[in-house]
């Protein structure tokens, strides 16, 4: 198992590599090159020049890329212009906010999707099965801000159960914490659990016909048995990587829905630097997502090796 | 064999039919099956894919419940309780524990995702009253019955860690471990290479003796048939068209598809360059079944009736029985099988 972890982690070199390399040269795409986004399309080419000087973006490339890969592992990742922080310290500030919301939208997605989704695969043809299919469709139909107002006006105009919109952190306690949070990450964990519901049907479908099902059932074994122990163990791999990708997803997509219910997230963060072309901010982020998405990835893998082990293959 | 022949039977199949429904119609793959079994017989069932025979293995323990829209006519009775009118919670108190099956595939009848161990110990834990410890020795035990060479270890492994052969053990050790009156072995050899087919063969007439334990032995394969069960039945389109003790039926077959599937087992002295024989044509659809004799589409001596009436079954010789209008009667010798 030791020996699967070290190769899963240290595959990650190349990826890792390469997602450096496009990171570092997301800052030259910028029309006219930093130094003009930070001026604007004013300035003098004195004035250029100087701050392109004291930036050192007028040295060769290579030395750049490691100079600024040197500062990455060494924890700098640069100034903000507008917010008076280095990189890290607004990420670090930000990523709290995003990091609850994408927790209770997981949270709220699997609870939902996978008893539904064996239930529909169990009962397949049935009335239970048509109505998560038709339903799940719809999820992944309906646009997320859609369902972000639609739940805002509902539970917040109408209802008034909960807050339309802003955010309180966990120092707050507990329950206003969440009370915020419910409705965007209801709204987020539904869409979620639109596809994870899709998947785990057809992943137990798939397994619930083998023949090691039908010895389950020759060995005596309640149906309840036969499915949780043998069909979802063995659709298992199929469900986490789902899970895996949603939550990636949701860590890394909820720029909308952080805009919608104001959020003070990462996804603000993003949408306000780009606005200000704080560049590097905007790179910090885009790292620092990258670095969560393949550490998911890296996760999911290890769990694949503990629930299947046929995928540690290479053990020996 | 002798001494058995006078006992209650152990199980019974009374003229049972198992309809499969498609598309509004209702397909019977099995078409009034009867079928004894009695305490330590081995009871052999031939046929070709598509004759029903699976099917009817598995109606025992009604394992394509689940799978299909299947329904049932007949009885099946197993030390008097009809298991086709038993309701699911009662049945599974059956399965794995007084009947169990061994299936054709090991490897994929197993689960890759669960040690030896756990799939093991489980049926010994559901039907017995035993802790984890004393399931744990009763599994080692039983590894070591079917002829595991290192039982200890193998609890540990997963299925995928093993040989066809040893997948197969482990199937029939899980099928053992409590004791069962029936084992329902389901093309057990086929997807096994030849000397391990040998072994398995071995294996069960070894547990029959020692443990009295019947057996329903499914195959397509005749020689497998002739080494092990002391009777046979032989299928065709969801019927029994010839039952005989199994020195019997290979010495005298009397229905023409028996002697059909006789003569194509290829022979040594067979003359080269000779083409082998087949029996011409295939097995119909369930939903092209013919009128009459269900074989007269393939049949070398069909007539006129047997495309219209179905044959009775007939005792032509004492305990062996042919449902067939022009059988070969075993007095006339010289009309030997038509090869």
């Amino acid at each position: 198992m030791l020996s699967y972890v070290l190769k899963r982690i240290l595959s990650l070199i190349p990826v890792l590599f390469v997602v450096s390399v496009v990171i570092f040269l997301v800052i030259y795409l910028i029309p006219g090159g930093p130094a003009t986004a930070l001026l604007g399309l004013e300035a003098s080419a004195e004035q250029i020049e100087q701050l392109n000087t004291e930036l050192g973006f007028n040295r060769p490339f290579l030395v750049q890329y490691a100079d600024w890969l040197s500062g990455v592992f060494h924890g700098d990742w640069g100034e903000s212009f507008f917010l008076q922080q280095s990189v890290l310290d607004c990420i670090a500030q930000y990523f709290g906010p995003t990091l609850s919301l994408a927790i209770l939208a997981q949270i709220f997605a699997v609870i939902l999707s996978i008893p539904l989704g064996i239930l529909a695969a169990y009962y397949r043809g049935s009335a239970v099965d048509l109505a998560t299919v038709s339903v799940s469709l719809l999820g992944i139909a309906v646009p997320g801000f859609l369902l972000s107002m639609f739940l805002m006006l509902f539970f917040g105009v109408f209802l008034q159960l909960l807050p339309v919109a802003g955010y309180a952190p966990l120092s707050q306690g507990l329950w206003e914490h969440l009370r915020y949070l419910i409705l965007p990450a209801l709204s987020l964990g539904l869409v979620q659990a639109a596809y994870i519901t899709r998947m785990t049907r057809s992943a137990v479908l798939d397994v619930l016909y083998s023949n090691f099902i039908r010895t389950a059932r020759a060995k005596g074994l309640r149906e309840s048995a036969v499915v949780f122990r043998y069909a979802l163990k063995n659709a298992g791999p199929t469900i986490l990587t789902v899970i895996g990708q949603s939550f990636g997803g949701l860590v890394t997509g909820t720029i909308v829905t952080e805009t919608i219910f104001n959020i003070p997230g990462l996804g603000m963060l993003t949408m306000t630097s780009i606005n200000r072309r704080d560049v590097f901010v905007i790179q910090g982020v885009v790292l620092f997502v990258t670095l969560i998405y393949v550490l998911v990835n890296l996760v999911v893998d290890i769990l694949y090796g503990l629930v299947d082990p046929r995928i540690q293959l290479g053990r020996k | 064999m002798s001494e058995t022949q006078n006992q209650k039977p152990l199980l019974e199949i009374q003229n049972l039919r198992v309809f499969f429904r498609v598309r509004q119609r209702l397909l019977p793959a099995v078409d009034g099956v009867n079928l004894t079994i009695r305490p330590g017989e081995i009871v052999g069932v031939v046929g070709e894919s598509g004759s029903g025979k699976s099917v009817m293995s598995q109606s025992i323990l009604r394992l394509r419940d689940y799978d299909s829209a299947i329904s049932y006519q007949g009885e099946i009775l197993f030390e008097g309780q009809d298991l086709l009118q038993l309701p699911l919670s009662r049945l599974r108190k059956i399965r794995g524990n007084r009947i169990s099956v061994i299936f054709q595939d090991p490897l994929t009848s197993l689960s890759p995702v669960h040690t030896v161990e756990r799939q093991l110990t489980e049926v010994l834990l559901l039907h017995k009253n035993l802790s984890k410890a004393q399931a744990r020795a009763r599994a080692q035990e039983l590894l070591h019955l079917v002829g595991i060479p290192s039982p200890e270890r193998c609890l540990r492994q997963y299925p995928y860690e093993l040989s066809g052969g040893m997948q197969q053990r482990v199937m029939i050790a899980m099928a053992l471990s409590c004791e069962p009156s029936l084992l329902i072995a389901d093309e057990p050899t086929t997807a096994l290479d030849v000397t391990i087919q040998e072994q398995i063969l071995d294996l069960i007439a070894q547990l029959n003796e020692k443990l009295g334990m019947s057996v329903l032995f499914i195959t397509h394969d005749l020689s497998a048939m002739a080494q092990l069960c002391h009777s046979v039945r032989v299928m065709y389109l969801g019927q029994i068209v010839e039952e005989a003790e199994t020195s019997a039926l290979f010495a005298r077959p009397m229905h023409p598809y028996t002697q059909g599937l006789l003569a194509c087992i290829p022979r040594l002295d067979f003359p080269r360059g000779e083409p082998l024989h087949v029996i011409e044509g295939t097995v119909p659809p369930l939903s092209r079944i013919p009128a009459g004799c269900h074989f007269c589409t393939r049949c070398p001596h069909a007539t006129d009736r047997c495309r219209t009436q179905a044959p009775p079954t007939v005792e032509a010789e004492p305990g062996h029985f042919v449902q067939c209008w022009n059988f070969v009667s075993p007095e006339t010798p010289g009309q030997e099988v038509e090869a």
